[in-house]
């Protein structure tokens, strides 16, 4: 048995490594999976590159910046594998929420958003939204959308950083107007009545790159062959985690003391991709809200980093750079991905990186092993992203 | 050096400025409140922020720091890159450190050591404290379960504690697990 350390954060979307651990793929791989639980993404963060952990669930776009060295001393990090896509919404107090959208359903986001800009301009008070984390894609996909609406994010209104456990609480107490935030966070603000789902980040961008398998590169390289069985352990508990037969199980597992330590129901509402939008309304269905397995989504392609890298720009986090980019670029690495699920009849697309925000109707893709259909990425705003162009994406 | 320490554990804090103090540093401030931390951070404009390095605050910290419009900006466990074992150590002991660029690489480092070094003791004298409950748990279910043989089975003190041992050993548990099994069955059983 190869021991592996993993860090997480207790959300939803860490479900992958712990699912790998309690359902036994990894041992079945020969992984003594250790997981070791955070708070705050710096200490996943510290912890992965000082080698207390091997591996980490973070942010995608986290790894890009500390390869890139932004607030910390640069080290080459690597993404073998995508730990989920979306999964994440956008919630307003419910004052604000009630002039912009119609509370218990889901609007069309184009529409929330001039909404919300001609309150904006209504007022002299800048509206204040909180974050995740600065390198966080909740931070990129609600910037995304509010500069598609209109909305200038550097001068209209406030962006902060407030660590999910405290988002309900900071809306409760009018430190922010809304959050962007995974699930159950959104949850817990709309059960306290103290927020309203909005927007899902699915309407923004329907297939958004969100929590990322992270490794230090040298430690991947260093560690060969154990890093590919336990791409594939995590692929697997991607297989049970879609499967309906298995939710409620799963979900009371990852409602556990050492994991979310929360309620099995809201966590089991997100996986079935049902959404309470306000309190005492009923649960919406949200095709897509978090995609976990399908449609090849733990592949990481290449151009969703790239993707990453130009909203990192545009939020002034970064300056434009050919070498940057490149070197971000380089964090996604499918060729790791393709090597470990060699022979396992998982579909391997054939490409490394695609138009993203190209594909309008379920798609037929090539492939190097198995067969794959990709399903509509749109964004909101009809847009597509083309990394061969980033130029034209800022 | 003007250093803050920034704890939601206010005996941690305490232990760390004692020690910081003890090597005569004097300008150290103790933040244990979540709210009001990044104003509060603002205006005092610090050298060094030592932070246990679970604080959940840390991100929201980091934020105000890269948008800091302060002139020296705090980063996140530079010390020095080429001393990995000194950052590994600090990482070891849970501790994290901030520090605005262009301070003297010698007085962070000793700073650095000297908080690794408080947080360890802190933790020990912590572990030490759970041992020393634990301990006494688990004799006080020793002892119930020692009155209760006595009792049922007419069986003096030592027969009875010998009893327990034997079933310990037997058994490849400890004797506090054996008594506590015996405690619930006993209860469970309503004293049949």
């Amino acid at each position: 048995m190869d021991r592996v350390r993993v860090g997480f954060l207790p959300l939803v979307d860490a479900a992958l490594p712990i699912l790998a651990r309690e359902l036994g793929y990894a041992e079945a791989e020969g992984i003594d999976l250790e997981l070791v639980k955070d708070m705050s993404w710096a200490a996943v963060c510290d912890r992965l590159i000082y080698r207390q952990t091997d591996a980490a669930h973070m942010v995608a776009p986290l790894a890009l910046a500390a390869t890139l060295g932004l607030g910390r001393p640069a080290v080459p990090l690597a993404v073998p594998f995508v730990l989920g896509l979306n999964g994440n919404a956008i919630t307003l107090h419910p004052a604000i929420a009630a002039q912009v959208t119609e509370i218990g359903a889901l609007q069309d986001v184009t529409i929330t958003g001039q909404r919300l800009a001609a309150l904006i301009r209504s007022q002299t008070r800048k509206l204040r939204f909180g974050v995740v984390h600065r390198y966080s894609s909740h931070n990129y996909m609600l910037r995304y959308w509010l500069s598609g609406c209109g909305i200038d994010p550097h001068h209209d209104v406030e962006i902060v950083t407030v660590a999910p456990p405290y988002a309900a609480e900071a809306l409760a107490d009018g430190e922010v107007d809304g959050i962007c935030v995974g699930e159950p966070w959104n949850s817990v603000a709309v059960d306290r009545g103290v927020g309203v789902i909005v927007a899902v980040t699915a309407q923004i961008w329907q297939r958004g790159v969100e929590k990322v398998l992270t490794m230090r590169r040298d430690r991947m390289e260093e560690m060969g062959e154990p890093a590919h069985r336990l791409i594939r352990a995590l692929y697997r508990a991607g297989e049970a985690f879609v499967d309906p037969e298995r939710q409620d199980d799963i979900a009371a597992l990852l409602a556990g003391a050492d994991y979310l330590d929360g309620s099995a129901a809201l966590i089991g509402r997100a996986m079935s991709n049902h959404i309470l939008l306000a309190k005492d309304h009923a649960p919406v269905s949200v095709p897509d809200f978090m995609v976990q397995h399908r449609e090849a989504s733990n592949f990481p392609w290449v151009s969703q980093a790239a993707w990453l890298y130009a909203q990192m720009c545009r939020a002034g986090h970064v300056a434009p750079s050919d070498h940057d980019y490149e070197l971000a670029k380089a964090v996604f690495r499918p060729d790791v991905y393709r090597a470990a699920m060699r022979n396992t009849g998982a579909a391997l697309p054939g490409a490394s990186a695609k138009l993203e925000g190209g594909i309008t109707d379920p798609v037929g893709v090539g492939t190097v092993q198995g067969r794959l259909i990709l399903g509509s990425d749109s964004f909101f705003d009809g847009r597509a992203f083309d990394p061969d162009n980033l130029a034209a994406a800022l | 050096m003007r250093v803050a320490i920034v704890d939601e554990s206010p005996a941690r804090a305490a232990v760390i400025r004692e020690g910081l103090e003890a090597s005569g540093l004097r300008d150290i401030n103790l933040f244990t409140e979540r709210r009001g931390l990044v104003a509060a951070l603002n205006d005092l404009q610090p050298d060094v922020i030592l932070m246990n390095l679970a604080n959940p605050s840390r991100d929201m910290l980091e934020e105000s720091f890269m948008v800091s419009r302060a002139l020296a900006r705090p980063i996140a466990m530079f010390v020095d890159q080429s001393d990995e074992d000194a950052i590994a150590q600090a990482v070891d002991a849970g501790v994290s450190a901030y520090v605005v660029d262009g301070l003297k690489t010698e007085r962070i480092k000793a700073v650095l050591e000297l908080a690794i070094k408080r947080f360890n003791a802190f933790a020990r004298l912590q572990s030490e404290l759970d041992e020393a409950r634990t301990a006494l748990a688990d004799r006080k279910s020793v002892d119930a379960a020692k009155a209760l043989l006595m009792k049922k089975r007419g069986m003096d003190e030592p027969a009875a504690y010998a009893a327990l041992r034997k079933a310990a050993m037997d058994s490849g548990r400890r004797m506090a697990d054996v008594a506590d099994a015996l405690l619930t069955a006993e209860k469970l059983m309503g004293g049949l």
